[in-house]
């Protein structure tokens, strides 16, 4: 017997599996900040946190509003500068780094910088912030979004934050460091990963009720669908009551659907 | 040979947008002999004469914390109550500071990494509109790269290689620059040092010289204020020199980079000051609805910076001290924070 729950419910608890006790994650601002809070109190209580304006393992009584506000360094292990935190991610100690984007392409390209051209934008987004570096210096990328055909485009407007750019081979060429790249796409259908030689973005797992038509309908690119597209488990009541009551209990981040 | 390639620097591509901050290094060296004083003297001032003295038409600006967090609001107060106009200004990140800044027209162009949003309160409907008018020139960056930009200038150097912006479009529009490395061969980023004609941080204390201490976070405001030709700092508290050399190893800024040094407590309203209050969510809540037109941002401006005599009258308007008290304990964890535009 499950407790009834929201997409986006599943979908922060869904990105917060994804992270290992024992490793550490670059967090960006929103839905992210949830999704590393929750695995912290759900199974990996030593998981090391940084947020990029400086604020390095703390222990969060409740969650931020920013990235870089008192929150991020609350009882931390380090209050430091925003080049601490990325400098550590070039050199590689960061293994997880979360974003979310406005579109993302089959290679993992993310937009967060503007829909239309450049110099006179339909829509003016806010640019990079961490993003582009994120996605460039931590390991393994996991990318939080809505799973929308408008998102879930063939070529995005702009690249803000590289992906695999033109697939396999193209980051190491262009210079990025060897061995990073997007690892997951978590959305509020499914989770998504890239398939180990195209290095296009390929469907591994759906949520309860959601089917693999469903994901393919809302994919604006051709999508490549594992051989054995796994079931996500639902939220126990326990994840669902820590993520209600304690990580976001007013409903910022995970609007409950009234 | 380390299997790398052809060790040899070469320029491989350049991004397309312009170098907004000087770049001499000569010339940044002579200003710093001839217009940075060593001496421990008095450097209290107030913001009018800061602002008036120095921010010029067309001064690269900077503005310490991080967008909406220790944000030195007073000093935009200032800037769009005097006018200035025509500034270039570096939005590493920029949320509630450059979002006023652009209602009031005071923005050319901007070195952005992140401008244009509050994180998870939504867009800034201002520099939104600004930008897509085409009123506002957007030379895009990275949050890494602004702070290697800063850090090359801090340390007297032109530019420092990174690997980040690599292989995208936010590196096309950029003015950084992709060379092979002369010792592996790697492809790796040059960002250019930015050196700014003016920054404003808030601190939480300093002395009557500049010597100033920050709890929480620095973010880059160690590199900013070494990079910059004029630091203006604003401060919670002045405090004795005493105290700063009772732990000197907690000096973040010393007073040798500080040009100015003024006084007002609570001057980060209506952004978070670590330890000593939580964001003004309510106000904030406020300014988002007002500034969803173009009108509603010329109100706002009208009502609270344009209207408002000093600081202290400001923070009458926006609550006074029953606000203030709030905004305390909120940071404290005393009381549950209510977000007015999560509430629809």
């Amino acid at each position: 017997m499950t407790e009834a729950y929201t997409p986006v419910e599943m979908m922060a608890i869904a990105a917060a599996r994804t992270l290992e006790n024992g490793r550490s994650v670059l967090v960006g601002t929103g839905l992210p900040m949830i999704a590393a809070i929750l695995a912290q109190r759900i199974h990996a209580p030593n998981l090391l946190i940084a947020f990029e304006a400086g604020g390095i393992g703390p222990v969060l009584p409740t969650l931020p509003l920013s990235v870089g506000d008192s929150r991020t360094f609350h009882r931390a292990i380090l209050a430091g500068t925003m080049c601490d935190v990325m400098e550590a991610a070039q050199s590689g100690y960061l293994d997880y780094g979360f974003l979310g984007g406005a579109q993302i392409d089959p290679y993992g390209n993310l937009n967060s910088t503007c829909i239309g051209p450049h110099a006179k934008p339909k829509v003016s987004l806010p640019g990079s912030g961490g993003g582009n570096d994120v996605g460039s210096l931590c390991w393994r990328t996991i990318i939080i979004m809505s799973h929308e055909k408008r998102r879930f485009v063939d070529r995005v407007d702009f690249i803000t934050t590289p992906g695999y750019l033109d697939g396999p081979g193209s980051r190491e060429a262009a210079g990025l460091p060897r061995g990073s790249g997007p690892y997951r796409v978590i959305t509020d259908l499914a989770v998504l990963g890239f398939e180990e030689n195209s290095k296009r973005m390929m469907l591994l797992s759906t949520y309860p009720g959601v089917t693999v038509e469903q994901v393919m309908q809302n994919t604006g690119f051709e999508l490549k669908v594992s051989a054995k597209v796994g079931a996500v488990e639902p939220p126990t009541r326990e994840q669902l009551r820590l993520l209600r009551e304690e990580v976001d209990p007013t409903g910022i981040f995970v609007k409950r659907k009234r | 040979m380390n299997g790398y390639g052809d060790p040899s620097l070469k320029v491989e591509s350049g991004g397309e947008g312009k170098l907004l901050s000087r770049l001499d290094l000569e010339e940044h060296r002579q200003w710093v002999l001839e217009k940075k004083s060593r001496a421990l003297e008095s450097k209290l001032t107030s913001i009018k004469e800061a602002v008036a003295k120095y921010v010029g038409e067309g001064s690269y600006l900077v503005l310490g914390g991080f967008g909406h967090v220790r944000s030195p609001m007073a000093a935009v107060y200032e800037i769009i109550r005097q006018g200035k106009a025509g500034l270039d200004v570096n939005a590493h990140p920029g949320c509630h500071d450059i979002d006023l800044l652009a209602a009031a027209g005071c923005i050319r162009r901007v070195d952005r990494a992140y401008g244009g949003g509050h994180e998870v309160r939504g867009l800034s409907p201002a520099f939104r509109r600004a930008v897509e008018a085409g009123e506002i020139e957007v030379v895009e960056w990275s949050n890494a790269a602004l702070a290697w930009r800063f850090k090359a200038a801090a340390m007297g150097l032109p530019f420092l290689p990174c690997r980040v912006m690599i292989g995208t479009d936010t590196f096309r529009h950029s003015a950084a620059k992709i060379v092979s490395c002369p010792f592996t061969g790697v492809k790796i980023c040059l960002v250019p040092a930015c050196y700014p004609d003016v920054a404003f941080i808030q601190v939480h204390r300093c002395d009557i010289y500049g010597n100033a201490q920050i709890d929480g976070t620095t973010v880059e405001d160690i590199d900013i204020a070494r990079a910059s030709r004029r630091v203006v700092l604003i401060t919670e508290e002045i405090v004795a020199t005493d105290r700063i050399r009772d732990t000197p190893w907690r000096t973040t800024i010393p007073h040798y980079l500080v040009d100015a040094v003024v006084k007002i407590p609570w001057g980060a309203h209506p952004t978070n000051m670590p330890y000593l209050y939580y964001f003004d969510e309510e106000h904030i809540a406020e300014w988002l609805r007002m500034a969803k037109t173009v009108e509603g941002a010329q109100d706002y401006l009208g009502k609270y910076v344009r209207g408002v005599g000093g600081f202290n009258s400001y923070l009458e308007l926006v609550g006074g001290a029953r606000k203030l008290s709030y905004l305390k304990r909120l940071e404290l964890y005393q009381v549950p924070l209510r977000t007015p535009w999560a509430e629809g």
